[in-house]
């Protein structure tokens, strides 16, 4: 077997501590990257863009957002929908309050703003955990959704009372709008996957993610060791919210292009982002992609065997994808409960050893 | 006998400073209860303390006071020389006071070393900017202080489990695994309630050694409980007997273990 760590020896504590501390995991994330930019953007065209990479690159940033906070952090959070809703809108307004301003700046101060709503509505769980701060994050979801349906000028008082994305170019290419090419918004998307998933696991690798992780496991013993406890909640709550609004600003103006809150950021949404991080792995950053590919890829790939290959009718295949989609997400959970990313971590200590049984 | 006033070497060649916590005339109350019934004692620099007692006799809220988890309703607590003010836990934590506790408090869902590096919380002082990219501050914070922990691994001799997620490890590993966590935050007073509490007599020897070694070689001040006699009358410099919230005795372990009013606590006396 060649995928092994044994002989992967480290010589200094910077070589201990970095993000892929084996060889072999290294070489396949570059190779990955390198076939992500340079592969791809070639061979992609509307269909995969629209059914899978986008909305994988989307939901893999709202879903490493919320395993900073349910993951990392432990704090349950049912808000997800209202948090992307809050990065759609800020970046709606954003975009057509300052059209000269570029979309990436916007995407990233929508981020931003979203991190200050995540705050406000992080601050019930100084006093609460689990169940009941599940409870109080449904109050957010149900409160951001009313709000951007109620207030005209969120949505700058159109008729429809939906937001719909101006066009906007980086660089002279379209990113929003009506003329955008499939290339240019998979390269825009990914730029920001990468960036979110190189800034998570800094974090998540130094004091930052230990303090929160502290929380997670034993909140009073995180406190005696001197981790102030209002600081790390907050902290987990304004960056998770940073990046399920970039999620948020990203699936409205560069994926949908038109948006009514309660359809694209309902209920709904924040379970299926939270379905994802259970079923990826809880605290993993790795855990997060694989939850998101498996949340997008599952029903695509149903749909293509059952109407594409069998030839079975429409109606039937998207029943019997729910069904199957369901079924899995349950065998899954039963199989490995903490998720994809334990998976894989248990086939690594299992690969250490191979072929010997002990 | 020895003065146990003042600054002194010991026969052993610890030096043994200044008073570096007094506690000052300390009641606790739980509703009606009277937890701790007007305490004082002090603490010197450098010495093993040791506080005994039977069940209940509130030798771990009298702990729970000196860490912050308990606030008393009268007395003093003074902390080098300061009255200290009603204080948080982890305030108290970063003026230098590290604790064990009597159940194991670990992350379980991390590796040993991230366990005791959650120790050196305090001193690592990166903002999250610079930790988001992992540059400068953050990344030599890091490893200036893995440093320091490497070097607690070494003393406590769990360099093998170094990466293994603590709640796989067996109890005795973790009492080690906590004491290197408290260890790691290089407090100036180590509280430990129960080190020993479940232990075999090999581990019992084990963690005894380990405390001898934590106060002779870092100069660490330990405040410990602990049930058992034989340990306790080894390795402290001085004792205090509680029992139903008082304090009975006072001294070194051979007063103590003369003491009248000690032996009839733990024995039992006949009352008419």
């Amino acid at each position: 077997m060649l995928y092994r760590e044994a002989g992967d020896f480290k010589t200094s504590y910077r070589a201990d501590s970095q993000t892929f501390p084996i060889r072999l995991d290294r070489w396949a994330y570059y190779a990955i990257l390198a076939v992500a930019i340079f592969v791809v953007p070639f061979v992609i065209d509307d269909y995969w863009l629209n059914a899978i990479f986008l909305p994988l690159l989307i939901y893999a940033i709202a879903a490493l957002g919320l395993n900073i906070l349910t993951g990392y952090c432990g704090q349950v959070s049912l808000g997800t929908g209202g948090f992307m809703a809050v990065g759609a809108y800020s970046c709606y307004k954003l975009m057509t309050s300052f059209p000269d301003i570029s979309i990436a700046i916007h995407i990233v101060i929508s981020g931003l703003i979203t991190a200050a709503v995540g705050m406000l509505f992080g601050l019930p769980s100084l006093r609460i955990k689990g169940f009941y701060l599940a409870v109080a994050t449904l109050a957010a979801q149900f409160f951001l959704v009313w709000l951007f349906n109620r207030v005209p000028w969120f949505y700058n008082y159109s008729a429809s009372g939906q937001i719909s994305a101006p066009e906007r170019t980086l660089l002279g290419v379209p990113i929003t709008g009506a003329g955008t090419q499939a290339w240019a918004t998979y390269l825009f998307c990914l730029a920001f996957v990468v960036a979110s998933a190189w800034i998570c696991r800094n974090l998540t690798r130094g004091s930052m993610g230990r303090k929160w992780m502290a929380i997670r496991d034993m909140d009073i013993a995180a406190e005696i060791i001197g981790v102030n406890p209002l600081r790390a909640k907050l902290s987990a709550f304004g960056v998770s919210s940073f990046f399920v609004g970039i999620s948020g600003a990203l699936f409205f103006a560069v994926y949908l292009g038109a948006v009514e809150v309660g359809a694209a950021f309902g209920i709904d949404k924040s379970f299926l982002i939270l379905f994802m991080v259970i079923i990826g792995g809880l605290g993993s950053i790795l855990g997060s992609f694989l939850g998101a590919a498996f949340m997008v890829l599952m029903p695509v790939l149903l749909k293509n065997v059952l109407v594409g290959g069998l030839g079975w009718p429409t109606d039937l295949a998207a029943h019997l994808e729910y069904m199957v989609t369901g079924g899995l997400i349950v065998f899954f959970l039963i199989a490995e409960p903490h998720g994809l990313a334990q998976l894989w971590r248990v086939t690594k200590e299992k690969l250490r050893l191979w072929p010997f049984p002990h | 006998m020895k003065d146990t006033r003042a600054a002194h070497v010991t026969a052993d060649g610890r030096t043994i400073g200044d008073v570096i916590l007094d506690l000052r005339g300390i009641i606790l109350r739980f509703g009606g209860v009277e937890a701790i019934k007007d305490i004082s004692f002090d603490i010197r620099e450098g010495e093993i303390r040791a506080i005994i007692g039977p069940n209940g006799a509130g030798k771990s809220s009298m702990l729970n006071v000196i860490s912050g988890f308990y606030h008393p309703q009268e007395g003093e607590v003074w902390f080098r020389g300061e009255k200290r003010p009603p204080m948080k836990p982890y305030q108290v934590a970063r003026s230098g006071v590290a604790r064990t506790f009597q159940n194991i408090a670990l992350f379980d869902g991390m590796s040993v070393l991230d366990n005791i590096m959650t120790g050196r919380l305090n001193d690592m002082k990166a903002g999250m900017l610079a930790q988001a990219i992992w540059k400068g501050r953050a990344e030599r914070e890091e490893i200036e202080n893995r440093e320091r922990v490497e070097r607690i691994i070494d003393f406590l001799e769990i360099q093998h489990i170094r990466k293994t997620p603590v709640g796989r490890l067996p109890y005795g590993l973790k009492k080690r695994v906590e004491l290197a966590r408290a260890l790691a935050a290089e407090p100036d007073l180590l509280l430990l309630d129960e080190p020993m509490a479940g232990m075999n007599v090999e581990e019992k020897e084990d963690m005894s050694r380990y405390i001898l070694d934590v106060n002779d070689e870092l100069g660490t001040t330990i405040a410990l409980i602990e049930h058992d006699m034989g340990v306790v009358m080894d390795i402290s410099d001085r004792v205090v007997v509680m029992d139903y919230g008082r304090k009975i005795g006072d001294g070194t372990p051979d007063e103590v273990r003369t003491n009248q009013e000690v032996i009839d606590a733990y024995l039992g006396v006949a009352h008419d």
